[in-house]
């Protein structure tokens, strides 16, 4: 399933799809390079959908913050499943990357 | 190889005579034998002639400390002149300074000085398999062959660099193994010996796929050795790694590793972790769990990161066992992970050694995984104290 995005009051909020691993990561990568603009400020990962991500995918959004910071955009991901917040736990990945609960409290976080 | 006769040619660089009478004895069965073929010169410049003359030249073995042009100005110049070579640094036991100089100007691996044969012979093969892999990577990107001859050639290079040899004293045994994925995934171990007695063990996972992700995971256990062989600290080792690999790392690729210093007088095992799964212990009784966790990133991709070491103490009977989440996170035709607890059950039943220990295991994972498609690397490394 493709990711699905929208814009809300300067935000770019992304759903991702329900599995990244190494089959589908560049896939991914292309469709939130698509999704992003050069001048987009303020960009959420939601991930409530996601079940898995494999190293490959974290690549992927290690790939998309680099980028976003490149561009002066704040960027915050939220809404992990307990497996996937373990996966960012386990990779130190949690300490790189601004991780909220809810899509509420990373909008908050980004916006402003 | 440039030479019709097929055997792989070194050029040895060395000011010291000796070396050369030492080499031909030493090595004189692959010599006989018409593996390979050995070139001498005493210094830098001298070395550059000999490779702009000889086309054929494979792998340079090469000292630091010579008159007229030192090693490190040699690794300078051989991509000028013979870009098709691998290098090897010879230098003095424990001098990370010129270790880490050599590794960043583009050797492939070193050996300290007084030179082991043994170890030069290992290092000799490991450097020109993967230079072979290599090659075969480069002629099928210029003949734009299908991606799976890129990921086979990806996979060369991986099983080049995992040990072929595992430890055993009257003190501990070690055993390891990979099995690939259809993808290649990017793990590696490995294992080396350290000062009084005391042995390295690491167990790392690198991001990607195909011959980039290789290089990289060459490039960390390179880095690894050569850091674990000039500090005695597990974190400080990470440190210096993840600080060399973040220096050049532009396509974001990170390696998830744990590295432990085992010393066998103690059984103490200090480790330090980035971002990789955590061990776990199993007792002589079959009950076991995982080891306590340290605070580290994923290295490559944190400039300055810090990785906290930890020591346990190990009891004789023990058993550390390392792998990565391509155990843990391997499925069924359901989908279901593998996971800790069915890792756990695998040890109820106390295995005697430690190659039984992580071949249950691998079998446990294929057993419950049956036909399903595995997307990742499944590895298992195993440290056992008697």
């Amino acid at each position: 399933m493709p990711i699905e995005s929208r814009r809300d009051s300067g935000t770019l909020i992304i759903q991702t799809e329900e599995r990244v691993d190494s089959a589908n990561a560049q896939a991914f990568y292309q469709e939130l390079d698509s999704a992003i603009e050069s001048d987009d400020r303020a960009v959420v990962m939601d991930m409530e959908r996601l079940a898995y991500i494999s190293s490959a995918g974290l690549r992927v959004i290690l790939q998309t913050a680099r980028k976003l910071q490149q561009q002066n955009a704040k960027f915050a991901i939220c809404s992990l499943s307990g497996t996937v917040r373990e996966v960012f736990e386990i990779s130190g990945f949690d300490r790189v990357i601004d991780i909220h609960p809810s899509q509420s409290d990373a909008i908050a976080a980004v916006s402003g | 190889m440039g030479d019709t006769s097929g055997a792989y040619r070194i050029l040895v660089v060395d000011d010291e005579p000796d070396l050369e009478p030492l080499v031909l004895q030493r090595m004189r069965r692959s010599i006989r034998s018409g593996q390979y073929q050995f070139v001498f010169a005493q210094n830098g410049v001298e070395a550059l002639q000999k490779l702009e003359q000889d086309q054929g030249i494979d792998m340079v073995l090469s000292d630091i400390n010579m008159p007229q042009m030192d090693g490190l100005s040699l690794l300078d110049h051989i991509p000028d002149v013979a870009p098709d070579t691998r290098s090897v640094i010879i230098s003095a036991y424990g001098d990370m300074k010129n270790i880490r100089a050599a590794m960043n100007r583009g050797a492939f691996d070193f050996v300290t000085k007084p030179l082991d044969f043994d170890d030069l012979r290992v290092t000799i093969e490991r450097t020109l398999n993967n230079l072979t892999a290599w090659r075969e990577a480069e002629s099928s990107r210029q003949r734009l062959v299908a991606i799976e001859n890129e990921l086979d050639v990806a996979s060369k290079m991986q099983q080049s660099i995992l040990p072929t040899g595992f430890p055993t004293t009257d003190e501990y045994e070690v055993f390891g193994s990979m099995t690939p994925a259809r993808e290649v995934g990017g793990d590696f171990f490995d294992i080396f010996q350290l000062d009084n007695g005391k042995i390295g063990l690491a167990i790392a996972d690198v991001s990607g796929k195909g011959v980039p992700a290789a290089l990289f995971m060459m490039a960390s256990r390179t880095l690894l050795k050569g850091s674990a062989i000039g500090l005695n600290d597990p974190g400080k080792v990470l440190r210096e790694v993840n600080d060399l690999l973040y220096d050049d790392n532009e396509a974001m690729m990170f390696v998830t590793m744990l590295y432990g210093v085992y010393d066998p007088e103690t059984r103490i095992l200090t480790y330090a972790n980035g971002g990789h799964n955590l061990p776990i212990i199993v007792h002589d009784d079959g009950s076991s769990s995982v080891i306590p966790s340290t605070n580290g990133v994923a290295l490559g991709i944190l400039s300055g990161g810090e990785y906290e070491q930890h020591s346990i103490t190990c009891a004789p009977g023990d058993t550390l066992v390392f792998y990565t989440d391509g155990v843990t996170e391997a499925i069924d035709n359901e989908e279901e992970e593998f996971g800790m607890e069915r890792l756990q059950e695998t040890f109820k039943w106390g295995p005697e050694d430690c190659r039984e220990a992580v071949l249950s295991i691998l079998d446990a994972v294929s057993d419950f995984a049956g036909n399903a498609p595995q997307f990742d690397d499944i590895t298992c490394l195993a440290l056992k104290i008697k």
